[in-house]
């Protein structure tokens, strides 16, 4: 059986919505009740069925919304989509990766035939196919990162390693929280993590930089990352800042359950074989509160972790305007009592 | 100087003679000053070698002292605009092992760089020296386009007119600081336009 995939919107009348089957799987990220940056990699090996790690490139219900609003993002912004001359290569790597896992994992809904170069992709959801020649761009509408990207739920930068660093030089940016590829492009590792607070100090991106340029190919890595997102809005871009920045006023006590939404990123880490490049998903997961909180255990947590949370990172995370009315919110659903450990909902 | 504050922001140091037989200054205002001082180190003959490529600025000071210097060739520009095309025909020709040293303000030192990387040098091979104004090139992240000389906190976008706060997160590549609207939760808040950047 197939994935039912919705129709709704990131956008305007804001129609996204999880079924109760997706908030169940909802990547909470959270394992204790407090928050701290940690160099919180692990290997990306697939998990349980039913849950998002079932495939290791999650395709799920809002696939062909989220993949209509990337073309709207697109035609407004082309920057968001940007590949340094020498990324080419890596490009053809991230296609054939990602025509592989999702053919893999949803084969009612993508097929993948190779007959030497020549290349034949059907992806069902969206009407296509197309056959092309593997490594020729001029067969594609596409360069190869843009073309299997706008099928593919998730931002994706693809780094190159030289000079024991990791090079920002390719990129299909446009669910991201808050960072702008057009400007961070062509950076290394340090430099476009440059703005973040606190983890320079503790030592986070060295160590996690050692930890990325020796992965392996065939050996993934991945780890989750957070933030909220008034509305469900997938393109919270600096770009647009001045658009969606008033939503953080809007706030108040009666809407909270339904304007606030946890923000999850999956960021997985592969080597590409051909260009030795890493690509690096981001894919991000969206829930409001009023569908969390159908979780207890969730809600008593998320209270914790937000009501704690450092100045800092509450203010790096763009929190601090609602932060109490959230909080006052949450307390309500917390009566004090323990959450089991692990992230799984009772 | 200017202060050091988080990674991506530039870091200046002092020029120094580099060893080889080809030195290209690209200098603005008192950048000239970090040419002049550094001249005391350098070996003799050093200056036979060297092009200096000068933009004096409106106070168009400084000019007779680098002729001291007796360069090989001395050019004086009236901006970096105007300086671009010879700048990128230079670099384009020159040897393996030219040596390429940037002095002045932050907006020259970034664009010349930004010239340099285009060419196929090594951020990490050029001298740089900051001289002079603190003043920064911005780019606007929300319509894209660089703003001049921005010396106050926050600041105007010269192209949209929204009001930025001024990162250090910088660009290479764009060769500019990062400005990021600095009311878009309420435009009703106006903070204080405060000189930061003299």
């Amino acid at each position: 059986m197939g994935i039912t995939f919705r129709k709704e919107t990131f956008r305007d009348d804001y129609t996204f919505r999880n079924s109760p089957e997706h908030i169940r799987r909802f990547p909470f990220p959270f394992n204790e009740d407090a928050y701290m940056y940690a160099v919180n990699i692990e290997p990306h090996v697939v998990g349980p069925k039913g849950s998002v790690l079932e495939n290791l490139i999650d395709v799920d219900e809002h696939y062909v919304a989220e993949m209509q609003d990337r073309a709207l993002v697109l035609a407004e912004d082309p920057l968001r989509c940007q590949s340094l001359p020498h990324m080419t290569l890596a490009g053809w790597d991230l296609l054939e990766l990602l025509m592989e896992q999702q053919a893999l994992g949803y084969p009612e809904h993508f097929t993948l035939e190779r007959n030497g170069d020549r290349w034949r992709w059907i992806n069902r959801p969206l009407g296509i196919d197309d056959t092309f020649t593997f490594g020729d761009t001029s067969t594609l509408p596409y360069g190869p990162m843009e073309y299997i990207t706008r099928q593919s739920q998730g931002d994706f930068c693809i780094l190159d390693q030289r000079d024991g660093n990791l090079w920002m030089d390719a990129g299909m940016v446009t669910t991201q929280a808050d960072w702008s590829l057009d400007f961070d492009i062509g950076m290394n590792f340090f430099e476009w993590h440059a703005p973040v607070p606190l983890a320079h100090e503790k030592g986070i991106f060295t160590r996690a930089l050692k930890f990325l340029t020796n992965i392996q190919q065939g050996k993934p890595a991945r780890r989750l990352n957070w933030t909220m997102t008034i509305n469900p809005r997938l393109d919270t871009s600096p770009e647009n800042y001045h658009k969606w920045g008033p939503d953080r006023a809007t706030v108040t006590p009666e809407n909270v359950g339904d304007k606030v939404h946890l923000r999850v990123e999956l960021q997985s880490f592969w080597r590409l074989p051909r260009s030795n490049g890493i690509v690096f998903p981001i894919r991000c997961y969206l829930i409001k509160m009023d569908e969390l909180v159908t979780q207890p255990k969730w809600a008593r947590r998320l209270h914790r972790v937000i009501r704690d949370l450092p100045e800092e990172l509450a203010t790096y995370k763009g929190l601090t305007r609602y932060r109490p009315t959230l909080v006052e919110w949450l307390s309500k659903l917390d009566d004090g009592s323990p959450t089991s450990p692990g992230f799984g909902p009772d | 100087m200017a202060a050091k504050t988080i990674i991506s922001r530039p870091i200046y140091g002092t020029l120094s003679p580099q060893p080889g037989k080809h030195h290209l200054f690209i200098a603005d205002a008192e950048g000239a000053l970090a040419i002049i001082d550094m001249a005391g180190k350098a070996p003799p003959g050093f200056f036979d070698g060297t092009e200096i490529v000068f933009i004096p600025g409106p106070e168009g000071k400084h000019i007779a002292a680098l002729e001291a210097l007796k360069p090989a060739q001395l050019h004086i520009a009236p901006s970096f605009a105007s300086l671009l095309p010879r700048l990128k025909q230079t670099l384009t020709n020159a040897h393996m092992g030219l040596r390429l040293y940037l002095s002045g303000t932050e907006g020259l030192i970034g664009q010349a760089m930004q010239v340099a990387l285009e060419a196929g040098m090594d951020h990490t091979s050029m001298q740089t020296e900051h001289r002079g104004s603190l003043a920064r090139r911005m780019q606007c992240v929300h319509c894209k386009g660089i703003t001049e000389n921005v010396t106050t906190q926050p600041a105007l976008c010269a192209h949209c007119g929204l009001l930025l706060l001024v990162r250090d997160h910088y660009s290479r590549r764009l060769a500019a600081f990062q400005g990021v609207c600095i009311n878009a939760e309420d435009r009703s808040e106006v903070p204080p336009m405060e000189e930061a950047f003299p």
